[in-house]
């Protein structure tokens, strides 16, 4: 245990002081049983088995509580228990369930933990057992950290195989027949003589029947529906308009609301003048908010044109407000006392750089970036005496109803929140300032729904964005070959950024700082990498890939520098330094697709890139040219190392997905600010890719490793550098600033 | 004002320059129509008009002069229309967002040319922004829905 709480308290949600606590208070509270959420409101002769199968009258519901926000979380959630329950998916609910502990993620902290994948040593593996204390402490209810798959692999099959071997318990029970004669199929279970027992007809029996928790999961050879190609669950609702988001809920007496909070982030409202807004036609209300003030309309355009007629008298923002005294206060950040992190030290790189006859060095910049998911902030509330309803799409459902618990006054019992499906994320959703604001804008207006939707602009003015970074590399070759690699990352950290928000402390280091650069398989004999924390600016948050999203870009493009440098093969050279079979795997099966080493012609360049992060090795290879109209990207070549692929289908989407979201970015989309002010506030400012400019992209999923993971966030990191080793390759242009826009033209 | 969505003439009481969307969304209660940048960027909120993919961002209530379709109006899951059908097959989709516009968009661009190019397919899907990056299946499915259209 003592082990266990060193660890904890270097890392993240683990430094929080109730978790500290927790373990401290022993292994009781660990141990306990959860509550299963779905006991409340069962009636007679419905049965739940666990907190995520339970059968009532209106059938069978499987309970998938991780957000989907596009990655396929819901259907893949639902395949987990269908494999062992035998169920068709077309015939049972699925539900994201509700709020509460039993939900609680146990591996999403290990993230926040300085654990190299790659280490299977007693502090990896007690700090990785950490992980699931913590979450089922503190009920961390939470999507994120690609840790869907990998956290619910196992416990989602087992509740399915315990729904299903009770079910057949109770079977036996009513025929007077043993267990062992009899089968599941489609949704019933089988007599020896075909009869068909329906597991909704068997409900009655199954409550009575205690349930079965021996159980032994099924052999992967055996799956029906898993490691083959699935049809998500949401897929005709997708492409017939009939999806239902949070922003197209509609209610009886509904009305329609929009925030406008001051644009200069954090600088609230000395006062306004809502005069003129409150004579125009459809609106209701306009009230103050938190920062603004919130118009209430009966439609939302209405409300959208009367927000921009309130005149707001607003606060100057507290922050440091200019981009270019932002990296300023980056660049400054590179001193001993903001040193945040080494995690990784190897060699002697002091004697290594002072030994040299020549050093490189370089620095390289990347920028805030917005999340900016296509459906952009929305909620419905509705608050009535002692009771608060909240619809949204969240990946925080949990800190969600205690964030309103707060803002209202109820008690989190009091607060009801329905998940939806999210119209994308990308790490937005885990914040709840949209909720509060609709909660403030309740309390105003109770015993009425309300539905708060943002406009594009607030929603892109007024996002926790990737923080921008700054690093500064250091490096020497000899004899061909990397000697010694110093990278200093310097970065405003998003774990004490978001953790602040949600009311917890947050000790010891950042790994996020330098996530995807510290814990890469690479046998580099003097190898070191120092994370800086920049003192806090703009509030910052988890985007897709979090630390590696942009510290996949500084390391991997200064490698691919020394080994240019070093005038050997950066494949090559990746692959002699490769200290990890998986890794090595992961290399070798994208040079093969790839047919890396054979001629491309003139003007045109391959770039490769690496990174590990949460558990996958990912390889891409990127192939431009250089054409009169500026860079075409031609081809990404992928492959990542997950365990087992559960969905070819999903994965292929969700890593290509990766490819596409870190190659746009790096394109041409940065967030920066002037007094404070995001300046990028709409989509023809922050374009991402196009159709026209994507690539062929060719994904491959290897299944060497015996630890499942999971695809949503690993294609992003090393996207951009290997773009940009492309177009050093295509130009002999080094461009060390994303994006690249910036340096040259895209097609 | 009176309007003609997926074969129902709707009577309105909105200012003229409210556009299309809003009126779809919040006065008609239609919500596949999405609302995601206002200003054109995007595609989310593409609807036909007479049959031709327009913004209904863009598109004052004032100035509809014809029947308007949406998704809703296209196909439904029990009868998909064919380039629903498509992207379905494919998988398009992940947060699903976009969809409803590119599918309105490809609806519309394969009714005016059944049989095109993949720079043609290129040109005429780039205007509808995917956060996702299911662009890969887009191209695929375009091209799907484009045979099935030739074979009849």
């Amino acid at each position: 245990m003592g082990r266990i709480k060193t660890i904890a308290r270097r890392s993240f949600l683990v430094g929080s002081a109730a978790i500290l606590g927790g373990v401290a208070f022993g292994t009781y509270m660990y141990k306990r049983e959860v509550e299963n959420p779905l006991e409340a409101g069962l009636a007679d002769g419905e049965v739940t088995f666990n907190p995520f199968v339970k059968i009532d009258a209106g059938g069978v519901t499987l309970i998938t509580p991780r957000a989907d926000v596009g990655q396929g979380a819901y259907s893949v959630q639902a395949h987990l228990i269908a494999e062992e329950l035998d169920v068709d998916l077309d015939r049972v609910r699925i539900d994201p369930g509700p709020p509460a502990p039993a939900y609680y993620n146990g591996v999403v902290a290990a993230e926040g933990m300085p654990i190299a994948a790659t280490s299977d040593s007693f502090m990896a593996r007690a700090g990785r057992g950490a992980s699931d204390v913590v979450g089922k402490l503190m009920g961390l209810q939470l999507t994120g950290g690609s840790s869907t798959v990998p956290d619910m692999y196992d416990r989602l099959r087992m509740a399915g195989a315990m729904a299903r071997e009770t079910l057949i318990a109770a079977a036996a029970s009513q025929t007077g027949l043993s267990a062992d004669q009899l089968r599941t199929e489609k949704g019933a279970v089988v007599l020896p003589d075909g009869t068909r027992m329906d597991y909704v007809d068997l409900a009655a029996t199954a409550a009575e029947t205690p349930v079965v928790e021996d159980v032994t999961l099924r052999d992967p050879a055996t799956w029906q529906s898993l490691g083959k190609p699935h049809r998500r669950t949401d897929i005709l609702a997708k492409s017939t308009g009939t999806q239902e988001y949070g922003i197209d809920l509609m209610m009886d007496g509904m009305v329609h609301a929009t925030t406008r909070t001051n644009p200069a982030i954090g600088g609230g409202i000395l006062g306004f003048d809502a005069t003129e807004a409150k004579a125009m036609r459809g609106v209701k209300a306009v009230v103050a908010i938190t920062g603004g003030i919130a118009v209430v309309a009966d439609n939302t355009w209405r409300a959208f044109q009367a927000a921009q007629a309130v005149e707001c008298d607003w606060g100057p923002s507290p922050y440091i407000g200019d981009t270019a005294d932002q990296f300023d206060a980056v660049a400054a950040s590179f001193v001993a006392e903001r040193q945040d992190s080494q995690f990784k030290d190897e060699g002697d790189v002091t004697a290594a750089l002072e030994g040299a006859s020549e050093v490189m060095e370089a620095e390289y910049r990347i920028p805030y970036l917005a999340h900016a998911p296509l459906e952009p902030m929305s909620v419905v509330v509705q608050l009535s005496a002692g009771r608060l309803d909240i619809w949204t799409g969240t990946q925080i459902p949990r800190f969600v109803q205690q964030g309103a618990a707060g803002v209202s006054g109820l008690d989190p019992e009091q607060v009801h929140v329905h998940v939806l499906m999210s119209g994308g994320s990308f790490g937005r959703r885990l914040e709840d300032d949209y909720v509060r604001q609709a909660v403030e804008i309740a309390m105003q207006m109770p015993d009425t729904p309300i539905k708060m939707v943002w406009s594009r602009e607030e929603d892109m003015t007024h996002d926790f964005p990737r923080p921008l970074a700054m690093s500064r590399a250091r490096g020497v070759v000899a004899q061909g070959a990397v000697q010694a690699f110093d990278l200093s990352i310097a970065a405003p950290s998003v774990t004490e950024s978001s953790l602040a928000r949600l009311g917890q402390p947050a000790m010891g280091p950042d790994v996020a700082i330098v996530g995807g650069a510290w814990d890469q398989p690479f046998a580099i004999p003097n190898y070191r990498v120092t994370g800086y924390r920049v003192p806090a600016m703009v509030p910052v948050s988890s985007w897709r890939s979090v630390g590696a999203s942009g510290n996949g870009f500084l390391h991997e493009s200064f490698l691919d520098e020394l080994c240019h440098a070093a005038g050997v093969d950066p494949m090559t050279e990746r692959l002699r330094l490769c200290a990890d079979d998986l890794s090595r795997a992961v290399l070798e099966e994208v040079a093969k697709m790839s047919g890396w080493g054979s001629d491309l012609g003139p003007k045109r360049g391959r770039g490769l890139a690496f990174t590990l992060a949460f558990g996958v090795r990912t390889a891409q290879v990127v192939e431009v040219t250089d054409t009169d109209e500026g860079i075409r990207i031609d081809k990404v070549f992928v492959a990542a190392e997950v365990g087992r692929v559960l969905d070819p289908v999903n994965f292929e989407a969700q890593l290509s997905g990766g490819v596409i979201w870190g190659l746009g970015h790096a394109m041409n989309c940065e967030t920066t600010y002037a007094e404070g002010v995001a300046e990028q506030d709409n989509f023809h400012a922050f374009e991402g890719m196009r159709l026209y400019q994507t690539p062929q992209i060719e994904a491959r999923g290897l299944e060497n490793g015996d630890k499942i993971r999971g695809i949503g966030e690993p294609g992003v990191p090393p996207a951009a550098p290997a773009l940009g080793n492309a177009i050093f390759a295509a130009t002999g242009q080094r461009i060390r600033e994303l994006p690249f826009s910036k340096s040259v033209d895209f097609v | 004002m009176k309007l003609t969505v997926n074969g129902t003439e709707h009577e309105v009481d909105v200012e003229g320059d409210m556009p299309l969307l809003w009126v779809l969304r919040d006065e008609l209660g239609i919500t596949g129509p999405k609302y995601g940048c206002g200003i054109a960027q995007c595609g989310a909120c593409t609807v036909h008009m007479d049959g031709v993919a327009v913004r209904s961002c863009q598109v004052a209530a004032a100035d509809v002069d014809g029947d308007i379709t949406t998704i809703e109006g296209l196909g439904t899951p029990a009868a998909l229309h064919v380039v629903q059908k498509a992207w379905a097959e494919h998988q398009v989709a992940q947060c699903g967002y976009c969809q409803s516009g590119q599918i309105m968009q490809a609806a519309s661009f394969l009714d005016l040319n059944p049989d095109p190019s993949d720079d043609q397919i290129d040109a005429a899907m780039s205007a509808n922004l995917c956060r996702c990056g299911t662009y890969p299946r887009i191209r695929a499915a375009v091209q799907t829905a484009a045979s099935r259209l030739q074979e009849g």
